[in-house]
Parts: structure tokens; C-alpha cells; sequence
């Protein structure tokens, strides 16, 4: 029994599936206290994963698609956090990468070649890039010049939204909140999603995110640039000694890291926009991405767990307001599930005490 | 009145993974020097923690003149009488001698600081004792041996009756030992009880009256040091018989593979720390660095591996300037390297033992296939390899991760992983600080058979006794600079100690 339990607070995964579950059951408590049904808030959320209405019976699968399209972003602000954590670097700056990719996109989508299929790749294409160097210079005054990559990714964000508006308002047709139409050659929609899903905004970004995820597997478990990361991430003192690259290791992974939430901008700005968007401020899904992360274990199957989880979340607000249940739950919850992904670490203490209280029940000492 | 100044009955201890000390007694008479003797871990910090008062005993008395006691704090231990030197003094440095003794309990007249008596006091004990230390010197400005005197001055100023020492001579060069020896005898003779915690057998020889030895927490027995051999007392501490002495069988030395000229660095606060140090080391042959920690050992290691920048001077291997090569071409070049920080350079803990055996050469071939794929199986293949050739004891062999084991098999995965590069010029630093004694024989019988295949080896070690087993020629290390190579049967410990505290003159006689 007690080695079940010792396996299970080892065990990363498990205590992330405990963490959610905590956040839920106290979020269930609080709707109660104010008085309205939890129940409503599980039939919003059931809604949003399966698309099915318990109330009148019916089936929609556009909610389902709708799920899938607000975790792209989440999932790849994730892994663009995860990327940089597991080589033991605390990357805020996925929100300023995420809106210069975003700004760069509806650049190329509002001024680039109309042609058909390669205007939106070279959209992407160019979010991609920007956000790598947005988060490879981070990367270079860490590894160069020991510049904290917290703050300089703190700073850069604010440097991105600013820099973001005033690219954008000299955008073709710009006033102070959007641009004019993307020529559909920059559009990223789908049309086979859209006529299954009722017209969700469903779009290829999907796929981008699905290799996006990929990618990371592939490079951090598999192969030796990963290895190097890894090591780096663990014991940075030690990768070194032993001849890996760290300044190499650090630059290059705040670029990778940079392209997820650069990609991340590029979809959400050609996906579920038909104009470009003079921002005014942050869309959160930079910071929302570390908490995926955290709740991912910054891998690449957690992560995406974690991000399909915030998606659904967010799917749900709308349909929990429909129900009298306040949207803000979902906020509260996200919350909870970070405060207890902190509390991790008191659940090994915890754990360190058990073991010792069997020992000592063991040699003996009342 | 008791026959026992101390007494501890029943103690027992836990930490989480760990039984410390398992129902262990010992009795220490009034008046004696009783020597605690185990290996690292054997439970002889907890043990003296617990006396402390730093620790709290899960269960176990503790009983002083035969009185029961209960040390809650070591503010409790100073009060009851008892006194602690410590491994790693705790010392204001630019602070004077009596501020030192004085801090935590400061005399005052009239509410106004009085050093003045306390000055008194303090030249009044350090005659008594004949410690002969200045009262009003700076500690920055006194050596290491003066310290620990001003450690145990601290100790007498709050009247101690019963002063432990954890492990004394380990910052000390041979001479300031047999210094430390006396005053300890003297200490005795003023009527103080004192506990010595070592795992040095012959200090115990030459100073202890009764010895008690534990081994993994538990205690083994207590005996009168004059009625036993060192070779008993080893065989108590370790369990079965130890062969002390390697057999290392003469060899020509070869052509020089490695030769520093001119080294000079500073470490991170401008301050420099090698100068204009030269040193050849030849094929079969070890060099051992013979010092007191801190004359500039780790930045010496530091600017051979590349590890930290050097100022001035070069470095070549195997006819090559490697002083401008990057850490990986270093050990491309034939650099090998056992870090004394094991944890922190050696080994990333949270890879298992085949991530740690490919740490320097993942990138190769062997490892890396198309799209910088990794081959993992051709890892786990030779870590199993040399999990069977180096006999490294896991719970999951090549899986298991290299922070779970322990420390000596530890030291193992990365002695396993540098020898199995075949470097041309191995670097050894402190390879076997606190390790148990099967490790300790096994990791130098390995270095022994890395010279027999005609690797140059360099040995940076504290320990005398480990540099004079192992070591053909030794160049002894004072301030950053080389005082003297000598031929290992040309010196004696007694005067590689001289050299140590940086007499060459005296060397020379």
C-alpha cells in the first residue's frame, strides 16, 4: 500500500491528474457557496468536451471543434515555456513572443504576395522566426553576458505589445483596433472543418500545433541536441565540464522555445481573425502557457494534455454563463490547479515523513 | 557521581531513507580523550549532533556526571558545559580574535560593550592552554591552525567542560597536527573531556585513551586504545580485514604528455590564485599536487580543463597548445577528468548511469545517428559493460538514475566513464573523499592500473597519505605556487609538511 502511494507522488503524471482533480473539487465547492449548482458547471464542461447538451438532448460537434481550436494556442505557449524549462530556463517572455509572431503574420498576410497557399505558409512562416528571435536574443544575453532570462523576457513582452501597435497601425486600412480584411490567400481556415463543425473556426493551425508537439518529443527525448538540453537543464555546472555546449544549449533552446509561441501567434492571428488586430493588450495565452507547462511536466504529451484541459476550460465559459454559473469558475480553477502544482513539493515532504515514521516504526522507537 | 562524564544510552535516529544511529551507546569517563572512529556515514556526526543539541534523538538518553539531560538546543549544550570545533570553523573574518570568542554572549559594563575584560580573558586562557594566539588579530590574517585555536578558545571562554572536535586534521598540514595533538594532551591535563571524532586511525593511536567505533549507525564496541592495533581498530571500523598499503609496481615513466608553463590565474574577484607554475607530467606516471585546501588546487584544475579562463602560461598535450581549446575539444584532445565536486561536474543526477556514461562523447558516431537520433540501446550497451567492469552496485543497472546511488558507486560511473575514453592524461582531484574503504581501495587500484597503461596522470589530493601511496612524484602546492617537485622516496611526510606551509628553504635540509 504504502509503496502504491510512494509510486504515485514519484510519479509526476499522477500527481498532475491530482492536482486538476483538487482544483475541480475546491472550484465545485466555491460555485456551491455562492449558490448556484455545480452540476450546471459539469454540463457546461461535458458540453464543451463532447458537444452533447444534457439539458434538451441535443449534439453539436461544433463545441467539440471549438475545444480543440482555443487549446492550439495553449498547448503551444506550453510547449514554448516547457521547451526553455527543461533546459532550466524560466521563459515569461512567451507572451511577447506570441504577439510578435502574431504582428508579423498579419503583416506578411495584409502586405505579402497573394499567392495561393504560399502567402499563408510565408505568414507563418515568418511568426515562426520572429518569435525564435525574439527568444534567441533572451537566450544569447543569458548564455553570453548571464543577463536573467526572467527579466529580460519580462521586459521584452512590453517591448512586443508597443512595438506590436505600432506596426499594426500603420497597417493597410488600421484603426485603433483592427486592420483591414486578410486576403483569403493569408487565411489558414479549413473548409472541410467548417462545413463538419457547423463553421467552428476549426482551422489548420491544428496541424501545425500536432507537429509542433511532435517536434518537441522528437528533439528533447530523442536526440542528441536534446540530450544536451537535458543535461544542461538538470546540471548546468556539470554539462559543462563534460564539454557540451552550454552557451550553445542555452541560445538555441530560447530560440526554439521563441518559434512555439511565435507559431502560436501566426495561428491564432490567421485562423481566428479575418482582419489584423491592432492590440491593445496582452491575450494571455504567453502566460497561460506556463501554467500548462507546469501542469504538463513540460512534456510533450503532458503539455498538450494540460493545454486540451485549459481549451476546454475556456470553450466552456460561454455555455457556464448560459447555465447562471459566472464564467470567472474557469479563471479560479486555472488558478487553483497552479497553487496546487506549487504544493507539489510539500506533497514530497510529506511523503519524506511517512517514509520516516515507517522507518522508525521499523528499528523500533515509540 | 557517575563513573561517565557522558553518557548515551539508546540513541537512535532517522532521517528519511536513512537509520543514522541505531540504538547506539557511548560512554565517555571523565577526563579522557575518547575517539569517535567510523567511515563517512557511519553515524558519527549524528551521534556528536545529537550531543550538540542540533539534532533531537528519536529516542535515547542522554545522561552528563550521571544526571539525565535533555539537549533541546546546542544554546542548551554551551550551558550544560559542552563546547564543539567544527570541520568548517565558524569564523567572522574581518573580525579580531576576542570579537570572535566574544560573539553571541558580548560582556558588558554599564550596558556598553566591554572588550577589555574579555581581551584579558581571552590571552589569560590562551596561555593556560598555551595556544599562544594574539588576542587582537585579525582572523583574515592568522593561518588555518591559529583558527581552529580560536575555535577552541571560543569553547574554553564558555567554560566548557567537554569539547568535541569533528574531524580536527582535515584543513591541517602534518605539522599543525602534531601541534593540535599537544594541546589536546594539554587539555586533558586541565581537566577537560574530550571527544574526537576521526576516521584517522593513527591520530587515535597517538593521542586517544578509549575509542568507541560505529559502523552504518550501529555500535560496534568501545576498547582501550593502548590494548589495539591500528589494524584491529580498521578491521572494527570496517567490518573485515583492509589492506592498507597498494601495491604499485615500479615503472619507467615515458615521454612528457602533459606540461604546464607559466600558469597563472585569478579567480572570479581579480584575486590570483596560480602563479607562474610549471609542471610536466609523463606517460605511466603519477603526479600528485600536495596542499592544504585552498592554494589554488581547484583553479589549477579549473584552467587545465578549461573550466575557468587562464590569465598567463600554456598548457600543451601530447605536443598540442591546448590552452585556447574549448572544454570538448580539451577532452577530444585526451583530457580526461574525475572532478572532486563528483555532484555537482562529475554527474547529472537526474540521468541514469548510460546517460552518464555518454556525457562527453554522446555526439560521436557511436551514439548519434541520422537526424541527430539517438541511440539509446548502443548507451544502455555500454553502460552495462561498464557497470560489470567496474562492479558499480545499482537498484536498476543501466535505467537507474545516478542520484540514487551511492556515493562510491557514484565515483565509480565516473571513474568508469573518463577511463573508458582512454584520455591520454587523466586529472584526478580528491578522488576518494568520502568514500567507504572497499571504494576507497578500488578507486585508487584503478588509477594505479591507468599508469600501468602508460597514462599520464595528474592527482590533486588533501589527503597526504593518498598522494605518498599513489604518487611517483609529488609537487607540493603553497599560495599558487609549486615549492618543490620531489621524487616520492626522496621526501617524508614531515617534510612535504614544511613545504606545505611554504618553506622551501627548510624543505631542503
Amino acid at each position: 500500500m504504502t509503496t502504491t502511494k510512494k509510486r504515485l507522488v514519484d510519479n509526476d503524471g499522477a500527481v498532475s491528474v491530482l492536482v486538476v482533480l483538487m482544483g475541480f473539487l475546491v472550484g465545485t465547492i466555491l460555485v456551491a457557496l455562492v449558490g448556484k449548482n455545480p452540476l450546471n458547471m459539469y454540463k457546461a464542461l461535458f458540453q464543451a468536451l463532447s458537444g452533447y447538451n444534457i439539458d434538451n438532448g441535443r449534439m453539436n460537434v461544433r463545441y467539440i471543434a471549438e475545444t480543440l481550436n482555443y487549446s492550439v494556442p495553449f498547448i503551444l505557449c506550453g510547449l514554448s515555456m516547457g521547451f526553455a524549462k527543461r533546459v532550466g530556463l524560466f521563459n515569461i517572455g512567451g507572451e511577447g513572443q506570441y504577439i510578435m509572431g502574431l504582428t508579423l503574420a498579419q503583416t506578411v498576410a495584409l502586405l505579402g504576395p497573394q499567392v495561393v497557399v504560399l502567402h499563408w505558409i510565408l505568414a507563418i512562416l515568418s511568426a515562426i522566426v520572429i518569435g525564435a528571435l525574439w527568444g534567441g536574443v533572451v537566450g544569447l544575453l543569458k548564455a553570453k553576458y548571464e543577463v536573467s532570462e526572467v527579466v529580460s523576457t519580462i521586459m521584452l513582452n512590453y517591448v512586443a505589445l508597443y512595438l506590436s501597435r505600432i506596426i499594426c497601425l500603420q497597417l493597410p486600412g488600421a484603426t485603433t483596433y483592427k486592420t483591414a480584411n486578410f486576403p483569403t490567400t493569408a487565411l489558414i481556415e479549413n473548409r472541410f472543418f467548417q462545413t463538419i463543425t457547423h463553421n467552428s473556426l476549426l482551422n489548420n493551425g491544428i496541424f501545425m500545433m500536432v507537429a509542433a508537439v511532435l517536434l518537441f518529443w522528437y528533439i528533447m527525448e530523442k536526440t542528441s541536441l536534446g540530450y544536451g538540453m537535458r543535461a544542461t537543464g538538470f546540471n548546468k555546472d556539470a554539462a559543462r565540464a563534460s564539454g557540451i555546449p552550454v552557451v550553445k544549449s542555452i541560445s538555441i533552446s530560447m530560440a526554439i522555445s521563441g518559434a512555439f509561441a511565435g507559431l502560436a501567434g501566426g495561428i491564432v492571428a490567421l485562423g481566428s481573425f479575418k482582419y489584423g488586430r491592432v492590440l491593445a493588450g496582452m491575450d494571455n495565452y504567453g502566460f497561460d502557457g506556463i501554467a500548462v507547462a507546469l501542469v504538463g511536466n513540460c512534456t510533450a504529451l503532458g503539455t498538450t494534455l494540460a493545454g486540451l484541459l485549459f481549451g476546454l476550460l475556456k470553450n466552456a465559459q460561454a455555455l457556464m454563463q448560459g447555465k447562471q454559473i459566472p464564467k470567472e469558475i474557469t479563471f479560479i480553477i486555472q488558478g487553483l490547479i497552479v497553487i496546487f502544482i506549487a504544493l507539489r513539493s510539500a506533497l514530497k515532504l510529506y511523503q519524506e515523513y511517512l517514509d520516516k515514521r515507517q522507518l522508525q516504526k521499523e528499528v523500533g522507537v515509540k | 557521581m557517575s563513573e561517565y562524564a557522558i553518557e548515551m544510552r539508546g540513541i537512535t535516529k532517522t532521517f528519511p531513507g536513512v537509520v543514522a544511529n541505531d540504538t547506539v551507546t557511548l560512554q565517555v569517563r571523565s577526563q579522557e580523550i575518547h575517539a569517535l572512529l567510523g567511515e563517512n556515514g557511519a553515524g558519527k556526526s549524528t551521534l556528536m549532533s545529537i550531543l550538540f543539541g542540533s539534532y533531537s534523538a528519536d529516542s535515547g538518553q542522554i545522561f552528563l556526571d550521571g544526571a539525565e539531560v535533555f539537549i533541546k538546543n546546542p544554546n542548551v549544550a554551551t550551558a550544560l558545559g559542552i563546547g564543539m570545533v567544527h570541520q568548517h570553523f565558524k569564523l567572522v573574518q574581518n573580525y579580531s580574535v576576542t570579537e570572535n570568542i566574544v560573539l553571541g554572549m558580548e560582556p558588558t559594563k554599564r550596558r556598553l560593550l566591554d572588550l577589555k575584560s574579555a581581551r584579558a580573558k581571552v590571552a589569560r586562557l590562551s596561555e593556560q592552554y598555551g595556544l599562544s594566539v594574539d588576542p587582537d588579530a585579525l582572523i583574515e590574517d592568522i593561518s588555518v591552525g591559529q583558527q581552529q585555536r580560536v575555535e577552541i578558545l571560543k569553547t574554553l571562554f564558555r567554560d566548557a567542560k567537554i569539547i568535541i572536535f569533528d574531524e580536527p586534521t582535515a584543513v591541517l598540514t602534518p605539522q599543525e597536527i602534531d601541534e593540535l595533538m599537544e594541546i589536546l594532551r594539554k587539555l586533558r591535563r586541565e581537566g577537560k573531556t574530550i571527544l574526537l571524532i576521526t576516521h584517522k586511525l593513527r591520530e587515535i593511536k597517538e593521542v586517544a585513551d578509549r575509542c568507541t567505533v560505529l559502523r552504518r549507525g550501529r555500535y560496534i564496541g568501545t576498547v582501550d586504545v593502548a590494548g589495539v592495533t591500528e589494524q584491529e581498530l580498521a578491521e572494527m571500523m570496517v567490518g573485515r580485514a583492509v589492506k592498507f598499503e597498494i601495491d604499485k609496481p615500479d615503472q619507467q615513466a615515458g615521454r612528457v604528455v602533459l606540461s604546464l608553463k607559466g600558469l597563472e590565474v585569478t579567480d572570479s574577484t581579480g584575486l590570483t590564485k596560480v602563479r607562474d607554475l610549471s609542471l610536466d607530467v609523463h606517460e605511466g606516471e603519477i603526479v600528485g599536487v600536495a596542499g592544504v585546501d585552498g592554494n589554488g588546487q581547484s583553479e589549477l584544475l579549473g584552467a587545465i580543463t578549461g573550466l575557468l579562463p587562464l590569465s598567463q602560461g600554456s598548457i600543451i598535450l601530447d605536443g598540442k597548445n591546448i590552452e585556447r581549446y574549448t572544454i570538448r575539444e580539451r577532452i577530444e584532445a585526451g583530457l580526461g577528468y574525475i572532478p572532486e565536486d563528483r555532484q555537482k561536474f562529475g554527474l547529472v543526477a537526474d540521468f541514469t548511469i548510460a546517460e552518464n556514461s555518454a556525457l562527453k562523447n554522446y555526439y560521436h558516431r557511436r551514439y548519434t545517428k541520422r537526424f541527430g537520433l539517438l541511440d539509446f540501446s548502443a548507451m544502455d550497451g555500454e553502460a552495462d559493460s561498464l557497470i560489470e567492469q567496474f562492479d558499480i552496485r545499482s537498484a536498476e543497472g543501466a535505467a537507474t538514475k545516478a542520484g540514487s546511488l551511492s556515493g562510491g558507486n557514484q565515483q565509480k560511473v565516473i571513474v568508469a566513464r573518463e577511463i573508458s575514453l582512454s584520455p591520454k592524461v587523466l586529472i584526478v582531484a580528491q578522488p576518494t573523499r568520502g568514500l567507504d574503504v572497499g571504494a576507497i581501495e578500488y578507486i585508487r587500484r584503478r588509477i594505479i592500473e591507468e599508469r600501468a597503461k602508460g597514462r599520464a596522470i595528474l592527482l590533486v589530493s588533501f589527503e597526504l597519505d593518498e598522494i605518498m601511496n599513489l604518487c611517483d612524484r609529488i609537487a607540493t602546492i603553497s599560495k599558487g605556487q609549486i615549492i618543490a617537485v620531489n621524487r616520492q622516496d626522496e621526501v617524508n611526510e614531515y617534510q612535504i609538511g614544511l613545504m606545505m606551509a611554504g618553506s622551501r628553504a627548510e624543505a631542503a635540509q
